[in-house]
C-alpha cells in the first residue's frame, strides 16, 4: 500500500538501442554509464546464436557478423512489433525469416527466435552488469523507447524486458530521456528540441522546460529511419562502383560493416577507403569523399528535416522560437547531418552530452526518481505525448480518431457507437494507430468483438468504447453496452507476439539449471514482500478505518490473519496465496485511500480536516 | 466533497470564459505534480491505477480549458446547451455567405500559389477569429446566453478548421517556393 520507509532503491536506466545499447544509473548523486569488465560502455546490439545452444551478445556475437551472418542478429530493434512486410530491405538482409501473426521470427541455428527474445537476451546482459557493478538487487530499470514507436513496438519492448526477469518502472521516450540529462545538467528552461537519429530510428521532440516540469509539446519522427540506412545508402553505392549485384549473406555483411565504418571515418575526415575482400576473392578497393556521402544520403536528412518541421506545426511553433537543439544518437555525429539541422534552428546545436550516453544517462535519472529516491521538492515532473492518433474502424473502411497525436499522457478518452441492424447482438471492434484517414494505410493494432449485446433496434444500442493510455504511452481498450442494464464489456490489450503463458514459459526455461537456487531467492523475497504488505496494511488500517464498512473490515483482518500464518513458513505456494488475497481485499481500500489522498492535495487541507 | 466536479474547479478557476493562461497552466502542473503515475511508480497496482484515472482527468480538464474553442463548447455543455456540430448545422446566411467566398479565395491562391493572397486571408481569418472569440466572451461571461454562443461555437469549430487548412496550403506553398 503506502511506499514502505525511505531507503535507496538500486535501479537503473537502460537504453535499448538499435547499434548500442547502455545501462546507466546514479551513485553518490551522480548519473553514470556502467561498463563492462574490459571498461566498455557500449554494447553492442548482437546477440548470436550458436548450435551448441551457447548465445553470445555483444562484442563476442560481434565477431562473427561477418562469418556467421544467418544467426548473428544486428539491429534487432527494427524488427520490434513488425512483420516481415513492414522490414525495408528485408532482400538485402542474411536473415532466415518467419513470418509469424503479429510479429515476424528469425529462424537460427538454435531454433526460431522472436525480436522479443533476441532483445531480452541484449537486457539481461546490461541488468546483470548492473546487478554487479552495484552489488545488490536491483528493483527495476526504466527503459527507453523511441519517442515514435507504436503501441506494438512498445509492447515488445516491455515484453523483451519482462521475459529478461526485469521489473520495468516506466518505457521513456528517448528524446525525452535526453530532454531530462541536459536539462537537469545545465539547467535549462525554454523551448528545447532534441534531434535523435540513432541506428535505426529517428525521433524529434519539442518540449518545454520550466521549473521543475518537461513538457512535451509535440513529437515527430520516423522508426524506420536511422544510421542503418546511411550504412546501406552506402553499400548500394560499393555495390554500383564495384560492378555487383547479388552476394552471399557474408559478403552482404562484410561490406554492410565496412561501409559503416567508411560512413563512421567520414564523420572527422574528407575521404574514406572502402575496401574488402570477397568470399569469392574478389577484392573492393574504393574511395568515398564526403560531399559525394552527403549527396548521396540527402534525401535522408531531408525526411528528418520534414518530420521536423512537421513537430514544429504541430506544437504550433516556429524554428525561431526554439532556444535549443540537442543532438541524439550516434548517427548525429555525421557533420552534413549536423548542418542541416544548424541551419533549420539558424543555431548551433547542442552536443554537449555524449549523444551515444545522454539517453541513458536521463533514464538512470527518471528511475531514480520513481523508485523514490530523491526528496520530495527536489524533483521534477514529465508529461509526454503519444506520438501517433489511435482510432477506430468506421463504416467504410474509414479510421474515425478517438485520441489526437500529441495528447498528453496518461488520457482517457471513450467515444460512443450505435449497432445498425434490428437485433444485432455482436460488435467488432477495430482499433488502429495512424493519421491516415483509411484504416488499410494505418497500423491494425487489436480486433475483437464485443458480444451479448441485448437484441434492440437498429441505433438504440450505446456502445461506449474507451481507450485508455497509460504513462508508458501503453494502450487498452474497453468496449461496453448498458442502455438496457445488461452489461456487455470487454478490455483488450493489444498483444503481439508473446502471451504471458509464453513469457512464462521462456523465463522457466531460461532459469534452467540454477532452478533451485531460484526457488531459495524467490523465496526470500517472497517473505520480504509480504511482510512489508503486512506492514503497509496495519498502518492503512490505523489512518483512514472510517473507509471500510464492517463487513469489509472483516474480510481484510481475515486475509491479514492467513498471511501471518504462512510468513515464516517455507511453503511458497501457500504464502503466494495468502497475499494474494490479501492484496486482493485490499485493493478497493487503497484505491479509496489513494483518491482521499489526492483530493486532500488539491484543495490543499488536510485529511484530518476532510474526515470531519 | 464536490470540488472537482467540473474542470475549473479542478484547477481552482471560476467558471467562466475568461482565463488567466498563466494560473491554468500553473494550477494544471500543480494538480500533475500530485497526481502523476510517476509519483506513484512504486505504489501498488491499487494506487497506480486511481493516480492514472486523475492524471488523465487533469490532462483533460487542461486540453479543454486551454482551447477557447473547447472551453466555450464546454460552458455551453455544462449550461445545458450542448454543441451537437454534427446534427446542428444551421449558420447565418452572412456566415455562410462569407465561408464560401473565402473558399473561393483559398482555391484561388493555391491554384495561383499566391503567398500574398494567402497572406491577407489568413489575416482576415485572424482577425473574424478573435471577434468571434469576443462576442464568445461576452456571451458566456455577462449576457449567459448559451444557446446563443454554442451557435457561435459551431462557427468558430469552422474558423479553425478553415485556418488549418490554409496552413496547409501555406506550407505547400512555401516549400514550392523554397
Amino acid at each position: 500500500m503506502a511506499a514502505a520507509p525511505h531507503e535507496h532503491r538500486l535501479v537503473v536506466g537502460i537504453d535499448l538501442g538499435t547499434t548500442n545499447s547502455l545501462v546507466a544509473t546514479i551513485r553518490h548523486g551522480l548519473p553514470e554509464v556502467l561498463v563492462d569488465e574490459a571498461a566498455r560502455p557500449l554494447l553492442p546490439s548482437i546477440v548470436r546464436y550458436r548450435a551448441d545452444g551457447v548465445v553470445e551478445v555483444g562484442q563476442d556475437a560481434q565477431q562473427h557478423q561477418a562469418t556467421d551472418p544467418r544467426n548473428t542478429i544486428v539491429s534487432v530493434k527494427r524488427f520490434m512489433g513488425r512483420g516481415v512486410k513492414d522490414v525495408e530491405h528485408v532482400e538485402n538482409l542474411p536473415y532466415d525469416f518467419v513470418d509469424a501473426p503479429g510479429m515476424l521470427q528469425l529462424r537460427t541455428a538454435a531454433g526460431v527466435k522472436s525480436p522479443i527474445e533476441v532483445s531480452a537476451e541484449i537486457l539481461r546482459v546490461l541488468y546483470r552488469r548492473a546487478g554487479a557493478a552495484l552489488g545488490g538487487d536491483l528493483v527495476g530499470a526504466v527503459i527507453t523507447v523511441p519517442a515514435y514507436f507504436d503501441d506494438a513496438q512498445r509492447q515488445a519492448t516491455r515484453d523483451a524486458a519482462r521475459l529478461a526477469g526485469i521489473n520495468v518502472l516506466r518505457l521513456l521516450n528517448e528524446p525525452t530521456a535526453a530532454a531530462v540529462a541536459y536539462g537537469l545538467d545545465t539547467a535549462a528552461e525554454g523551448i528545447y528540441a532534441v534531434y535523435d537519429l540513432g541506428g535505426g530510428t529517428f525521433d524529434i521532440s519539442i518540449l518545454k522546460l520550466t521549473k521543475g516540469v518537461f513538457e512535451v509539446l509535440a513529437t515527430g519522427g520516423d522508426s524506420a529511419l536511422g544510421g542503418d540506412d546511411f550504412d546501406h545508402r552506402l553499400y548500394c553505392w560499393a555495390l554500383e562502383q564495384a560492378d555487383l549485384s547479388l552476394l552471399p549473406p557474408e559478403d552482404v555483411s562484410l561490406l554492410t560493416i565496412k561501409a559503416r565504418a567508411a560512413k563512421e571515418a567520414l564523420s572527422s575526415r574528407s575521404n574514406a577507403i572502402l575496401q574488402a575482400r570477397l568470399a569469392g576473392g574478389k577484392w573492393i578497393n574504393l574511395t568515398i569523399g564526403a560531399d559525394a556521402f552527403a549527396a548521396m544520403t540527402q534525401h535522408l536528412v531531408q525526411k528528418t528535416l520534414e518530420a521536423t518541421r512537421k513537430a514544429l506545426r504541430d506544437a504550433r511553433l516556429k524554428a525561431s522560437d526554439v532556444q535549443g537543439v540537442v543532438l541524439v544518437g550516434g548517427a548525429t555525429r555525421m557533420p552534413h547531418v549536423r548542418r542541416a539541422v544548424g541551419d533549420l534552428f539558424g543555431r548551433e546545436p547542442l552536443t554537449d552530452i555524449d549523444p551515444d550516453k545522454v539517453v541513458a544517462l536521463g533514464a538512470a535519472m527518471q528511475a531514480n526518481l520513481l523508485a523514490g529516491n530523491r526528496a520530495p521538492g527536489d524533483d521534477w515532473l514529465l508529461l509526454d505525448v503519444i506520438p501517433l492518433s489511435l482510432g477506430l474502424e468506421t463504416m467504410g473502411g474509414l479510421a474515425e480518431k478517438v485520441i489526437a497525436r500529441n495528447s498528453t499522457i496518461p488520457i482517457v478518452r471513450a467515444q460512443e457507437f450505435t449497432t445498425f441492424k434490428d437485433g444485432q447482438t455482436a460488435m467488432a471492434i477495430h482499433v488502429v494507430q495512424g493519421e491516415r484517414e483509411l484504416v488499410r494505410d494505418c497500423r491494425s493494432l487489436a480486433r475483437f468483438e464485443l458480444r451479448g449485446i441485448p437484441p434492440m433496434p437498429a441505433g438504440a444500442a450505446r456502445i461506449r468504447v474507451t481507450f485508455q493510455v497509460d504513462a508508458d504511452g501503453l494502450l487498452s481498450v474497453t468496449a461496453r453496452e448498458s442502455t438496457t442494464g445488461v452489461e456487455a464489456a470487454v478490455t483488450v490489450k493489444p498483444s503481439y507476439g508473446l502471451s504471458d503463458d509464453e513469457v512464462a514459459r521462456l523465463l522457466r526455461e531460461s532459469m534452467g539449471a540454477a532452478d533451485s537456487d531460484m526457488r531459495e531467492r524467490a523465496l526470500r523475497e517472497q517473505q520480504v514482500d509480504a511482510k512489508r504488505l503486512l506492514d503497509a496494511v496495519r498502518i492503512a488500517l490505523a489512518a483512514d478505518p472510517d473507509l471500510l464498512n464492517d463487513e469489509e473490515r472483516a474480510e481484510i483482518d481475515a486475509r491479514v490473519h492467513d498471511v501471518e500464518q504462512h510468513v515464516d513458513g517455507s511453503n511458497a505456494d501457500a504464502m503466494h496465496d495468502a497475499v494474494e488475497g490479501l492484496s486482493r481485499a485490499t485493493d478497493e481500500f487503497a484505491a479509496r485511500r489513494m483518491d482521499r489522498s489526492i483530493r486532500a492535495a488539491l484543495s490543499g487541507r488536510r485529511v484530518d480536516e476532510l474526515t470531519k | 466533497m464536490p470540488i472537482q466536479d467540473n474542470h475549473f474547479a479542478l484547477f481552482g478557476l471560476p467558471t467562466q470564459f475568461a482565463v488567466d493562461e498563466r494560473a491554468l497552466e500553473e494550477a494544471y502542473k500543480r494538480v500533475q505534480g500530485q497526481t502523476h503515475p510517476d509519483r506513484f511508480a512504486a505504489a501498488t497496482a491499487a494506487e497506480r491505477r486511481v493516480a492514472m484515472q486523475w492524471a488523465a482527468r487533469a490532462n483533460e480538464a487542461f486540453q479543454t480549458l486551454r482551447s477557447p474553442l473547447r472551453r466555450a463548447a464546454y460552458l455551453c455543455e455544462l449550461n445545458g446547451a450542448p454543441i451537437e456540430a454534427e446534427s446542428n448545422t444551421a449558420m447565418p446566411g452572412a456566415f455562410l455567405a462569407q465561408q464560401m467566398q473565402w473558399r473561393e479565395l483559398l482555391d484561388e491562391a493555391r491554384a495561383s500559389a499566391d503567398r500574398v493572397r494567402l497572406q491577407e486571408l489568413d489575416d482576415e481569418l485572424a482577425a473574424v477569429r478573435t471577434a468571434t472569440l469576443a462576442q464568445l466572451e461576452s456571451g458566456l461571461d455577462q449576457a449567459r446566453d448559451f444557446r446563443a454562443a454554442s451557435a457561435l461555437v459551431r462557427q468558430l469549430m469552422f474558423i479553425e478548421k478553415f485556418g488549418d487548412e490554409l496552413s496547409a496550403v501555406a506550407e505547400t506553398t512555401a516549400a514550392g517556393a523554397g
